[in-house]
């Protein structure tokens, strides 16, 4: 499109989103904005105004999540952008395509101490992968193109870009450009090239390691998803009759219903996942980094292991643990390369024996299941029984989106995830109050389906205000609050590595009254005290799609999240459930 | 002090406002320890160019240079070992040289091959470059006069011919 008409910087950004494919933007406007928002009245892209910088961020997220096109978030500049801060951080350490515009004060104050002025650029040069201030509105276009190729090409993250007000604002002279549609010849990154094929060399000898491996697991990580790689994972998965296990990032890139797969690894993950790793020969690691909280102590970790690490970004490879074959590229390339490689080898006939090592698997998956003791009578609700009954009560392609502590453990361990894109989770920056804005920014990316966020009362507490945008913008979520009164990981901690020194953990019983506060918000809300209760209230929120619903479990704050590996501890030393716990005599 | 420990990185950077701080805050957040540092423009006026010196027992060397590829601005690494790399560093230096010293203090200058930039009846100031260490063994020279005044530039490097 050859339309080079004169307009101003404000028009033009907002024409450059749309050119992006941008459907929904997640903001707040503010003084340093407000040239940007006058031209989005007349724009075909969805403004959803949020109550709090931090949930437009979230919300772009779990737009992200859900849809696998990157979401949008505008706020204005000094507070404005500083509140954005702890989302951009969260996408940076989950690799999550995002691109964050901020107002800026007009050029030439800068670095005057202006009113709402603070260094944006510096403050997020840390927690994004790469951020621009723009200085000319010539370059809008430009730059909003190669913002939008930064964040979803390599490994995915946030991009921010900062606008100073007089170069998008029509009553300035600065602000005067002449439109151009940017596309990727005209951007300018001499510096920038993600490598997405992976080296044949190296795939080959990842195949014959594979082959011969006695003992392998495949270590699925949240770049799997990222890289739409879940079909080709499939493929190799049953080609090998190889196990699987879904970090916390992954959840639903293989199916929780697939008889090779082992659930989550890690800090709180099933004993046989864990436990597999240990005695792996071979962790064949898949868009994962092996996180702390997946190896526990390092040199304790998978001791027996080589490993093939496959991931698009090359500084994790041997970043943290030295890899026998590191093939830098995109995940689904790779797998299905690998694949055609394993295929040429002879595939399924010539692999290794592992007929003693699936007896042995699934020997520990029949030992220790996960489990929980159900509550007695006059007992407050098992977090763990109200996520089985949501599970239950939801098709499996319902969204899920979690807050941070417990109910996120117990919701990766309970539900059963069988689809891609259903989990939603703050896994690396762990933000408490991520569930509500992210599911949100969920709802609103694919609103054919359903979207339940869950959240922890302390969670709850501090992103709760953004169910007012839902109620307002018609994006009708369900929430369902496992409230136990506590901090309850933190809480956990305490009672056990701290000798039951509770310290300020306790929330309050009676205050807030969550069922009035939902109901303020315009969310339809109920109270479930007794497990007869639990499952008519999630088919009674279910029916309930014209506005929010907040169904509030009160919850048995004594219950702790197991297995866990206590911190510092190596894997091996994971604590089961304690029902569990005297059959760990004899594994060794 | 093992002379192995310190490589050289010389890195191509987009030459755009905050690049410096981007690379700076890199090696901060990162752990990585700056021994020497130098930027400087390059014969084409899109690029500049920061050479680093990294303690490679502080920090894993491969880790530094993957990560500084991720930074979208950093154009082109080259990482150059000690016995690959002709590096050099200049020393800007204002030392007391009365008269009862100041023959002796001139012998030294021949020697070393330094250049006097300016003097006066008590000082003078003095240029010298070499590698790093020969340096550190001329402003030793120069101690027992008296340094009023020093600067170094940190090390610049092209790789070795062959």
């Amino acid at each position: 499109m050859s339309d080079n008409r004169q307009m101003p910087g404000g028009e033009a950004l907002v024409k450059s989103l749309e050119h992006e494919g941008v459907d929904v933007v997640f903001g707040y406007p503010g003084g340093a904005i407000l040239p940007v928002y006058d031209p989005i009245i007349d724009s075909s892209i969805r403004h959803i105004l949020v109550r709090h910088e931090q949930g437009a961020g979230h919300m772009a997220e779990g737009y992200a999540h859900a849809t696998g096109r990157p979401g949008v978030a505008m706020v204005t500049s000094g507070p404005g952008a500083t509140n954005i801060v702890t989302p951009l951080a969260d996408a940076f350490l989950d690799s999550v395509p995002m691109v964050c515009i901020t107002g800026q004060v007009p050029y030439a104050a800068i670095g005057t101490d202006a009113f709402q002025e603070c260094d944006t650029t510096g403050i997020t040069m840390a927690v994004t992968k790469h951020n621009f201030l723009v200085t000319e509105a010539q370059d809008i276009p430009r730059i909003i193109h190669e913002a939008f190729h930064i964040a979803t090409t390599g490994r995915p993250g946030p991009v921010l870009v900062d606008i100073p007000k007089d170069i998008v604002d029509p009553t300035n002279p600065r602000s005067a450009m002449t439109w151009y549609q940017a596309t990727d010849a005209d951007m300018e990154l001499p510096g920038y090239q993600p490598v997405t094929e992976g080296d044949r060399e190296l795939i080959r000898q990842a195949a014959e390691l594979i082959r011969d491996a006695e003992r392998p697991v495949l270590y699925v990580g949240g770049g799997v998803l990222k890289s739409r790689a879940a079909d080709a994972l499939r493929e190799l998965a049953e080609m090998v009759q190889i196990p699987v296990v879904t970090t916390l990032m992954a959840r639903g890139a293989f199916p929780d219903s697939h008889e090779l797969n082992l659930g989550m690894p890690g800090m709180h993950g099933n004993y046989s996942a864990v436990t597999a790793m240990q005695k792996a020969d071979l962790l064949i690691s898949l868009g994962a980094r092996f996180d702390d909280r997946v190896t526990g102590r390092l040199d304790g970790f998978a001791p027996d292991a080589k490993i093939i690490h496959v991931d698009i970004d090359p500084a994790e490879i041997g970043k943290v643990r030295w890899a026998n074959v590191g093939i830098r590229g995109d995940c689904r390339l790779v797998i299905e390369a690998l694949n055609h490689t394993l295929r040429e080898l002879g595939g399924s006939e010539v692999q290794a024996d592992r007929g003693a090592w699936r007896s042995t698997v699934s020997g520990w998956q029949e030992k220790f299941p996960l489990t929980y003791q159900q509550s007695g009578p006059g007992e407050k609700l098992k977090p763990q029984f109200v996520i089985e009954q949501l599970r239950d009560g939801n098709p499996s392609d319902t969204i899920v989106a979690s807050g941070v502590g417990q109910h996120q453990m117990y919701t990766s361990q309970w539900w059963q995830f069988d689809h891609p894109y259903t989990w939603i989770n703050s896994g690396g920056l762990g933000t408490m109050g991520f569930s509500i804005p992210a599911a949100i920014g969920a709802k609103t990316g694919m609103p054919d389906r359903r979207v339940w966020a869950v959240d922890g009362d302390g969670c709850f507490q501090m992103t709760a205000q953004e169910l007012v945008t839902a109620s307002v913008e018609n994006i009708p979520i369900k929430v369902a609050l496992l409230n136990n009164s506590y901090l309850g990981m933190v809480r956990q901690w305490q009672e056990m590595f701290y000798e039951e020194r509770y310290s300020e953990v306790y929330l309050q019983e009676r205050v807030p009254d969550y069922v009035k506060w939902a109901e303020a918000m315009g969310c339809a809300a109920i109270r479930v005290e007794a497990p007869e209760e639990v499952a008519p209230a999630i088919e009674k929120a279910n029916e309930i799609n014209d506005r929010p619903v907040v169904v509030e479990f009160v919850t048995d704050a004594r219950e702790n999240v197991f297995p866990m590996v206590p911190s510092g501890a190596t894997n091996s030393d994971l604590l089961v459930d304690p029902s569990q716990q005297h059959l760990l005599e004899g594994e060794s | 002090m093992n002379a192995d420990r310190f490589h050289t990185i010389v890195t191509t950077v987009e030459n755009k406002p905050g690049v410096l701080a981007r690379v700076a805050g890199l090696f901060s957040r990162r752990g990585f320890n700056i021994e020497s540092l130098a930027v400087a423009p390059t014969d084409d006026d899109r690029f500049s160019r920061i050479t680093f010196t990294v303690d490679v027992e502080s920090a894993p060397l491969e880790q530094v240079v993957k990560q500084l590829d991720k930074l979208i601005n950093v154009v082109e690494i080259r990482e150059l070992a000690p016995n690959d790399a002709v590096s050099r560093e200049l020393m800007l230096v204002t030392v007391s040289a009365d008269a009862g010293h100041r023959r002796e203090l001139m012998e030294i200058i021949e020697e070393w091959r330094a250049y006097v930039l300016a003097e006066n009846a008590e000082q003078l100031m003095l240029s010298f470059s070499a590698r790093t260490s020969r340096l550190d063994e001329f402003e030793e020279c120069l101690r027992p006069f008296g340094i009023a005044e020093i600067q170094r530039t940190g090390r610049v490097a092209l790789p070795a011919l062959d």
